[in-house]
């Protein structure tokens, strides 16, 4: 069976299914959301190579760089703004979210 | 053709210049000392942009091989942004020195957030488009939880930043099946791809897009981020995210589904118009129960995202220039209600809850008329300005012949009046009892007294909304050419 761009497709999606439901089924831990949105990130990135080396244009591998770059970013404002929070609750259960109602 | 290509970005270069510049003078000397002056400079400097914005642009030009788009629409968009943003950080200062909050990273990063915001409605590329949208979300996470020692800032920077990120992920995952199906990025082949018959992939692409967006400019069933962010960052902040960006997402919006799929009007238009009816109800109703005048203000946003949202469902050239002439109004309504939020203290503490502002017009019924005015205006009472931006938007959806929108519209903007005039109501027939006691700052009060004109007086006939129906007229059909 040779393996082609469906497969890909398969896989991403499936890890993009995964990570939103990581975020909305987690009762846990909010560092378990961060991992979830990495996920999601991520397997939009198999996507886009997967399209970039089915259609032979370069576009898609570019984008998928700047996706990374980006990722990072997101990862390290998000860990600072929870590291603040954790300060100020003493924990990051998602169930201490609960100061604004709603 | 690099040094034209740079000409064009002018404005966002100079902007992301002195962001830098900024930010080293400030660390490099005394810190938060600078912060006032840094402030206003940025204010000052936002206004002059936006008047070489105005001045200069002329025509449509294009960037990087068309990753980069200059045109009627994007300055239209851009100068709307660069005055809310100025207009924000002038009734603000007074409130931050007050509180202790002045420092020196929350201009810069207004700063850095409105060059994403600039990119943003100039993109003519899926990676444009992507990367201005982040530069601007990052910037917004990181002044949403501009107090860090305050459990509630961070909480709401947090679920802004979650709910953001989530939006960025449905919204990447689209452009990759975009990207997948119509063989680029770019919004210019995109159109030629999704044509006539749209094929399944991209389908699928338009709408992941679509929640994305949909995300961004807090349209229901989307909005659930919007009440807890607005409720927990500090007010200003909640200023700042009820103007700038909501216009900048809005702008967003208009040029994704024209520029990219304005060739499967059909296929778009039904979900915008399910967005518009969902978040016009549920921001007029589910806003009659709150006490915080922040959540109030919240749902009332989403409200007011939902009849932009109905112009540009209406699909045509005359729907934008309606969606855009309505952003212009709520923006200039904001502004004004928000410096009036900012100085609600009693006993040298800021107070949010609705009820302090009983019988406000015995005590202080200049700025008890001010409210007034503009809260008559959010809630679309004629001839104010609120009214005439209702207007364009429900004649706009009854000539695409969706007359069903239209009524929705009214029977929605009814329920709506009910939570503005009961502020009014409160301020002029409720109980006198321990009130608000807070002075206001000069910027702050000059901020309210002109909104609250602009708003009273811009449908005298020599005035004529100050002229903005020309711009928006020519930007709704450059987009839609």
């Amino acid at each position: 069976m040779t393996i082609g761009l469906e497969h890909y497709l398969t896989v991403a999606a499936a890890l993009f299914v995964i990570g939103i439901f990581g975020i909305f089924l987690n009762r846990k831990n909010v560092i378990i959301i961060l991992m979830s949105l990495e996920l999601m990130l991520l397997s939009v990135n198999i996507n886009m190579v997967a399209f970039s080396s089915f259609l032979g244009d370069l576009t898609g591998q570019v984008f998928t760089l700047f996706i990374l770059t980006v990722a990072a970013a997101e990862a390290a404002i998000g860990l600072a703004i929870l590291v603040c929070f954790f300060r100020n609750r003493g924990t990051v259960d998602v169930e201490a979210f609960d100061n604004l109602k709603g | 053709m690099l040094s034209a290509d740079l000409a064009i970005l002018t404005p966002e270069i100079v902007l992301s210049l002195f962001a830098m510049g900024g930010l080293m003078a400030a660390v490099y000397t005394s810190k938060d000392g600078l912060a006032a002056a840094l402030t206003w400079g940025t204010a000052l400097l936002f206004v002059i942009m936006a008047f070489y914005i105005g001045v200069t642009g002329a025509g449509a030009r294009t960037a990087f091989d068309g990753m980069f788009v200059d045109d009627a629409f994007s300055r239209f968009a851009k100068i709307t942004i660069l005055l809310a943003a100025a207009g924000i950080l002038a009734i603000s200062q007074d409130y931050m020195s007050k509180t202790g909050l002045l420092r020196f990273e929350f201009p810069m990063l207004i700063v850095l957030a409105v060059v994403g915001m600039m990119i943003m409605v100039s993109a003519g590329d899926m990676l444009a488009l992507y990367m201005g949208l982040e530069l601007q979300s990052l910037a917004l996470y990181v002044v949403a939880s501009l107090r860090r020692d305050s459990v509630r800032s961070t909480e709401a920077g947090l679920k802004y930043f979650v709910l953001g990120a989530l939006s960025s992920g449905l919204l990447l995952y689209g452009i990759s099946l975009t990207y997948g199906f119509a063989g680029t990025t770019q919004f210019a082949g995109i159109i030629d791809a999704a044509n006539g018959e749209l094929s399944l992939g991209l389908l699928f692409g338009l709408v992941f897009i679509l929640a994305g967006l949909a995300f961004k400019v807090s349209a229901a069933p989307f909005h659930m981020w919007t009440p807890d962010v607005y409720e927990g960052s500090p007010t200003p902040v909640t200023a700042l995210f009820a103007t700038a960006p909501k216009v900048a997402a809005m702008a967003l919006f208009a040029r994704v589904v024209h520029d990219a799929f304005g060739g499967v009007v059909g296929d778009w238009q039904q979900v915008v118009a399910f967005l518009a009816v969902v978040s016009m109800f549920l921001g007029a109703i589910a806003a009659i129960g709150q006490t915080d005048i922040k959540r109030l203000m919240a749902y009332s946003s989403i409200s007011h995202m939902g009849f932009a949202l109905m112009g540009l469902a209406a699909g045509t050239a005359v729907g934008v220039e309606a969606m855009l002439i309505y952003m212009a109004i709520y923006v200039a309504m904001n502004i004004g209600t928000f410096a009036f939020i900012l100085t609600m203290e009693r006993d040298g503490r800021h107070v949010t809850d609705i009820s302090s502002l009983s019988a406000f017009a015995s005590k202080e019924p200049g700025k008890a008329m001010a409210l007034l005015v503009l809260m008559f205006s959010l809630a679309g009472v004629p001839p104010l300005l609120g009214f005439f931006g209702k207007y364009a938007v429900l004649a706009a959806a009854v000539e695409a012949e969706m007359v069903w929108l239209a009524i929705a519209g009214v029977i929605a903007s009814v329920i709506g009046a009910f939570y503005y005039i009961r502020i009014v109501y409160l301020m002029y027939f409720g109980e006198a009892r321990e009130g608000l006691d807070g002075r206001m700052g000069l910027a702050t009060y000059i901020g309210l007294v002109a909104m609250a004109l602009v708003i009273g007086l811009g449908w005298v006939p020599g005035i004529n909304l100050f002229g903005i129906e020309g711009p928006a007229e020519l930007a709704a059909a450059m987009l839609t050419r």
